[in-house]
């Protein structure tokens, strides 16, 4: 008996050990990240440092000096660029996403399943590969170099529905549709002034995750705003901290860096329970 | 853009030209089964050992949040951390160089290493959100199955890979085909350590160890001498079909379970 308790503590010292480890490997890049962006760029390339320096202003100061003296975007636009299309792009997903949702659920209408098959097969269709496409549409519609064709597409968000109708099985009873219809409510009244409510939970979760990707996105505003340097967004700033200047000045890249990281690490220990507890529900889908 | 209408792109650039499409397609795949193996083994680890009940760990919920958190953090900006870090100039290069185990250069020049650094971002930025979602799977099945194991006398082992495993088989597929499919579009990491042109010698052709099928594509939308939006389509549809596959395939293996 007590040979078999020592066998579990032994275990569970070990499964503690990895643990740790585990967490350190996630947090120590973040950690260089942050004691480097105060380091002045020869200190940096001497090796790791554990302990901050005093160079952050200086590092600040430069970085700001190299945008304004470069034509490229300033560290302050790109982040308020990024927010402009991040805000409407998530409203509209989840709005459009839970709209759609309870159309599926709440009417039964000739070709709701293959509407519904419809949208599932979308799912496996990512952007990367239609952006050809979405080129030309930009450039027959004039869009192409605004932020319209990043912010539009976002209505049709089929992964998005999918969660929604998820949620709907279970968390919208249809009794209280009918009942506000019997009580003389328009239908689109219903919908934002019954449904949405109680759709509530689900809608924030996917709001988090639909923020979060629109946030971070490089690839489609890399192609679309191409040509227009004003307009750049915040992961496109960051791909040109990188590859600015060939005499790396590491000090401005880390405080570069370490701005951009700053807001979502913030709002990431803020939110967590809710992404966390939002990560998990999206696995279990079947 | 021309109206004109044919498979001259395909013939030229897909079964013929320089093999390009096949080298990234290659190279695509081959970056995510190296992320995706160890990063599905360490997930159904971590999940089987937060939900064992004989041998309970605290601070569970911190360990989630913490693993998790690099999957949040921008993307690009992880490729130009670890960018930084192992640049010719970088932090971690004057360590691996004060230990001896790399020169002047740096090792992203060299192509397995900018390889294998790709591979494990993905799998350092991935692993704590499919261990999230395995550990969700796991609390789903029933428990009355573990008891009825334990009262047959059944070890932990035993219930795992007989009770766990295969009950957890639907959330592993959905895993494995979003991860996919996600990493059939590899973009940002490799397209910021694609400097330099690291390769891998494979069977005599010299292969570029950081270009993945989407940067492919990308080339030829630039802006500039190389534009080809014909090239970049053609490759597009090559690029949709095999996602297409491998959703299929996915569909074919839920069904079974029905």
């Amino acid at each position: 008996m007590i040979s078999s308790k020592s066998k579990v503590s032994g275990t569970k010292i070990f499964r503690y050990v990895v643990c740790i480890l585990l967490c350190i490997l996630a947090i120590f890049p973040f950690y260089v990240l942050i004691i480097n962006s105060t380091l002045p760029s020869n200190t940096i390339k001497q090796g790791i440092h554990m302990l901050p320096g005093t160079n952050f202003i200086a590092n600040y100061k430069s970085l700001m000096l190299k945008s304004s003296m470069t034509s490229s975007v300033s560290l302050w636009r790109a982040l308020f660029n990024s927010l402009i299309v991040t805000v409407p792009t998530t409203v509209l997903q989840v709005y459009f996403a839970t709209l759609t949702a309870y159309g599926l659920t709440v009417y039964q209408f000739k070709g709701r399943d293959q509407a519904w098959a419809f949208i599932y097969a979308i799912m496996m269709i990512p952007t990367q590969v239609s952006i050809v496409g979405l080129i030309k549409v930009c450039d027959l519609t004039g869009m192409y170099g605004t932020y319209w064709p990043l912010i539009i597409p976002a209505m049709a968000a089929p992964t998005t529905v999918y969660f929604m109708k998820q949620y709907m099985a279970s968390g919208l009873s249809v009794e209280i549709i009918e009942a506000a219809r019997i009580d003389g409510s328009g239908e689109f009244q219903t919908f934002n002034t019954i449904a949405l409510p109680l759709m509530k939970p689900a809608m924030a979760t996917q709001a988090i995750f639909a923020f979060v990707a629109s946030w971070n996105n490089l690839y489609t505003p890399s192609i679309l705003l191409a040509t227009e340097r004003d307009l750049a967004t915040m992961p496109m700033f960051i791909e040109g901290l990188k590859s600015n200047d060939k005499q790396r000045d590491y000090g401005e890249i880390y405080a570069g860096m370490f701005i951009t990281v700053l807001p979502i690490l913030v709002a990431y220990l803020l939110l967590s329970k809710y992404i966390v507890a939002g990560v998990a529900l999206g696995g279990v889908k079947e | 853009m021309t109206t004109e209408f044919g498979f001259g792109n395909y013939a030229n650039y897909v079964f013929a030209g320089n093999g390009e499409i096949w080298q990234a397609i290659f190279i695509t795949i081959g970056l995510w089964l190296l992320n995706f193996i160890p990063q599905i083994l360490l997930s159904l680890l971590l999940a089987a050992w937060f939900t064992d009940i004989h041998c309970k760990l605290k601070g569970q919920g911190a360990y989630k949040v913490i693993m998790y958190m690099p999957n949040i953090i921008t993307a690009a900006t992880i490729a130009v951390l670890f960018y930084s870090l192992f640049d010719v100039h970088g932090s971690m290069t004057a360590v691996l160089r004060a230990l001896g185990l790399c020169g002047e250069n740096g090792i992203l020049l060299h192509g397995w290493w900018s390889f294998g650094i790709i591979a494990f971002i993905q799998f350092w930025m991935w692993y704590g959100n499919t261990m999230i979602v395995l550990i969700a799977g796991i609390m789903g099945i029933n428990p009355a199955l573990y008891e009825a194991g334990m009262v047959d006398g059944a070890t932990a082992r035993q219930m795992f890979f007989k009770i766990t495993v295969p009950l957890l088989k639907p959330i592993l597929q959905f895993t494995m085909v979003t991860s996919a499919i996600g990493g059939l579009q590899m973009y940002d990491i490799p397209q910021l350590f694609n400097e330099g042109s690291p390769v891998i010698n494979i069977a005599g052709a010299n292969v570029l160890s950081t270009r993945t099928v989407v940067m492919l594509i990308k080339s030829y939308i630039n802006a500039g001498a190389g534009q080809n939006y014909g090239r970049a389509a053609a490759y597009s549809v090559v690029l949709f079909i095999i996602t297409l596959v491998v959703s299929m395939i996915f569909y074919k293996l839920t069904a079974e379970k029905n």
